[in-house]
């Protein structure tokens, strides 16, 4: 977790430079959408403490499922505004097969089961982001 | 023990923590008791199907026995990601 922005480059190189015998390392990106072109911001909030522990629990829980050799997730949290970078996940296995499917299931578990909280701005007002059924139901494929 | 608020029930509330001392048996239980404090936690704790739960910062649900412990949230679904 950290308020400030990261650069992707530099992450997902770092990521990969660190793996040995690793054949696939998958990234996923998260960038904050402005699709009525109306947002002021979009707040993050987020309990710390909880976050770490739902992190490291899935991670682990990934790392279970799948043969993937090390896992990143970087999560911002804070005062974010339109295309700025809000999460990204990366995975490293020897195949692609595991790691594609480990950055899914890091996704669809960050979605709904990791203490983040989204509200958008406007100059219409505030509003929390409404959680999904679907991604409710994202989870009962795994 | 602590009891936390998030998001737009940190809002309805107006603060984010309340220090609690409680008998409560469960978790609906200590909802029950916030809920006869003052109005805003009766709105805030109207719908419980709109809100989620963790004891001691685990996800957990609202029939839970609190047993002894010292950190309980409230929040809406969550929207990470």
């Amino acid at each position: 977790m950290q308020q400030e922005p990261f650069d992707l480059g530099t992450e997902a190189s770092a990521f990969a430079a660190r793996q040995a015998g690793m054949g696939a390392v998958v990234t996923f990106t998260g960038i904050v959408r402005d699709v009525e072109g109306a947002l002021d911001a979009m707040e993050i909030e987020h309990y710390p403490g909880m976050t770490e522990k739902a992190l490291a629990g899935i991670a682990e829980e990934a790392m279970r499922r799948w043969q993937v050799g090390d896992v990143l997730i970087l999560h911002r949290y804070g005062r974010l505004t339109a295309d700025d970078l809000i999460m990204m996940v990366a995975t490293a296995s020897r195949h692609r097969a595991d790691a594609f499917q480990a950055a899914e299931f890091l996704m669809d578990y960050l979605k709904s089961r990791a203490p983040f909280w989204k509200k958008e701005v406007t100059d219409a007002g505030e509003s929390w982001v409404a959680a999904r059924d679907e991604d409710e139901d994202a989870l009962s494929r795994w | 023990m602590d009891v936390l608020y998030f998001a737009w029930v940190r809002e309805r509330i107006g603060h984010p923590k309340d220090r609690v001392e409680t008998r409560a048996a469960t978790v609906r239980d200590l909802v029950e008791e916030l809920r006869a404090r003052e109005d805003r936690y009766a709105a805030a704790f109207a719908d419980l199907s709109a809100l989620r739960v963790a004891v001691d910062q685990e996800l957990s649900d609202f029939d839970a026995p609190l047993g002894d412990a010292r950190e309980v949230a409230f929040f809406p679904p969550m929207t990470g990601g």
